[in-house]
């Protein structure tokens, strides 16, 4: 239960990031809360560790023109903690709260927890629900990535070895909007057996905009898109939601897993749904 | 960097200037190579919150830190908190409170306590439970931790509304 050796490189500049990482097996190292795990059970052995701690150019949380751009280091508590986070996507910090545990969240960032691609973590689904965009350097230059693009299959992103993210930006989100986090976990703190997050947006009384976004159904986060195109349109109240609710399932054929069935999965989801959905509604009502 | 790297690190209050092996743990570095085995080692891999300390004052697990990555860091383990002629009254309300049997667990609990003590609320027992989450205790049955930790918020609530 120790990491074989490795030799270790800690930049201070992006521009040395790049260049370290130009090598064979390097891996960066973030928060350390998936990868020295691996490294602890001998399930990675990189040649090259590259500690991206010190960069402060990944550090700060901004606002820009579209929206907030937060820096690939921002770890979960600060996510979870941050005024302008707050004021604009207050579902993050809902969701950070379920994310692992104080000392965890304590270490753990927002780019590590991406890159990993856990299905059912709570970053790769608020990145969907909130149409955020992967900001990705390399040798070649910065380049933007939407969700759907990054995230491959469990565990499994479209990010070179030779690149690291720097960032992720969230468009503000549309007028009279609501959002609201849930997931389903055996312990306080476990990864979710299932997750959901919603947003949704009035215009005269209608939904303007719905997005639903499920973790733990699928190989990545998937939205359902079946019941979104159900609600726009309708009046903006509960039986509406009702009506189109068991379309979230549709399409989804989740695995068995010693944490949870398929059936059970299958049969959290229109829970799961039916609460964020109103919940995200009433807040956008108010 | 692959073989011995020097690192300085505040660890107590005491600054070490040592040399470690890139792959050597935080959690390992302080047991074997400083003797400080206050700190606990039950999984390895982020999950029992035994082997918990404090960097720059955040709760973190040493477990998934290496020693390398201390460097400028301070750090403040069990011993730092307080002995048995001295101790914390994070510990003493521990003790007070039977909130350990083995001790194993103890340490990790004591550092989680002080982190979450200093920055959340902490209202309620599931408030409090969920920030213990994080801490595995095979003893307990947990009942008598969370009294030891509501009787510290008491504590700290009446100070601070004074
Ligand atoms: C007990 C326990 C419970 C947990 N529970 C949850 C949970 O409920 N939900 C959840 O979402 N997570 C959970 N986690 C995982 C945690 O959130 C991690 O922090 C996260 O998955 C990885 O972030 P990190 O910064 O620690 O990344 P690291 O572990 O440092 O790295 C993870 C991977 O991402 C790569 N990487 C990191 N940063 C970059 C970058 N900037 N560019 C390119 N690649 C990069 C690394 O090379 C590595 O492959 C848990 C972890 C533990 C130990
Ligand atoms: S030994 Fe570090 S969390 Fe268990
Ligand atoms: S007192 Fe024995 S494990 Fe907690």
């Amino acid at each position: 239960m120790k990491p074989a050796s490795f030799e270790y490189v800690r930049p201070e500049t992006l521009n040395d990031a790049v260049r370290a990482l130009d090598h064979d097996d390097a891996k960066i190292i973030a928060g350390g809360q998936s990868l020295v795990p691996m490294m602890n059970f001998r399930l990675v052995q990189p040649e090259r560790l590259v500690d991206i701690n010190r960069i402060e150019a990944l550090t700060p949380i901004v606002q820009t023109d579209s929206g907030v751009r937060v820096g690939a280091l921002t770890r979960h508590v600060e996510a979870e903690c941050h005024p302008l986070l707050k004021e604009h996507f207050p579902i993050i910090s809902e969701a950070m709260a379920c994310v692992a545990h104080v000392a965890i969240r304590n270490r753990g960032t927002i780019a590590g927890s991406l890159c990993h691609a856990d299905p059912s973590a709570e970053w790769p689904l608020l990145l969907i629900v909130l149409n955020g965009e992967i900001e990705i350097l390399g040798g070649a230059g910065s380049r933007m990535v939407t969700p759907n693009e990054f995230f491959l299959a469990p565990l499994m992103t479209e990010i070179a070895e030779t690149e690291l993210v720097t960032g992720v930006h969230f468009p503000l989100p549309p007028f009279s909007c609501g959002m609201a986090f849930e997931e389903v976990s055996w312990r306080a703190g476990d990864f979710a057996v299932v997750a959901a997050a919603a947003l949704v947006s009035i215009k005269r009384d209608r939904f303007a905009e719905v997005r639903l976004a499920l973790g733990g159904v699928f190989d990545t986060p998937v939205r359902a898109t079946a019941l979104e195109e159900g609600l726009v349109g309708q009046s903006a109240n509960l039986d509406e939601i009702e009506a189109v609710v068991s379309l979230a399932a549709k399409d989804l054929e989740p695995n068995d897993d010693p944490h949870a069935s398929a059936g059970y999965r299958l049969s959290l989801v229109p829970v799961l749904a039916r609460r964020v959905l109103a919940r995200a509604l009433e807040r956008a009502a108010s | 960097m692959n073989g011995m790297t020097h690192v300085t690190v505040t660890i107590n209050n005491e600054r070490h200037d040592v040399k470690v092996e890139p792959r050597m743990l935080a959690a390992d570095f302080l047991r074997d190579e400083l003797g400080l085995t206050g700190t606990h080692v039950g999984c390895e891999h982020g999950v029992c919150g035994a082997c918990t300390i404090l960097l720059n004052g955040a709760s973190v697990r040493s477990c998934l830190l290496l020693a390398i990555q201390l460097d400028g860091a301070e750090i403040q383990t069990v011993e730092g908190l307080g002995g048995v002629r001295e101790m914390h009254r994070i510990q003493a309300a521990f003790r007070e409170h039977h909130a350990l049997q083995c001790g194993f667990c103890t340490p990790g609990f004591l550092m989680t306590v002080h982190d979450i003590l200093g920055r959340l609320p902490l209202r309620s027992d599931e408030e409090i439970r969920d920030a213990l989450s994080g801490n595995i205790c095979r003893c307990t049955g947990y009942d008598h931790i969370v009294k030891a930790v509501r009787s510290l918020v008491t504590e700290r609530d009446k100070v601070t509304n004074q």
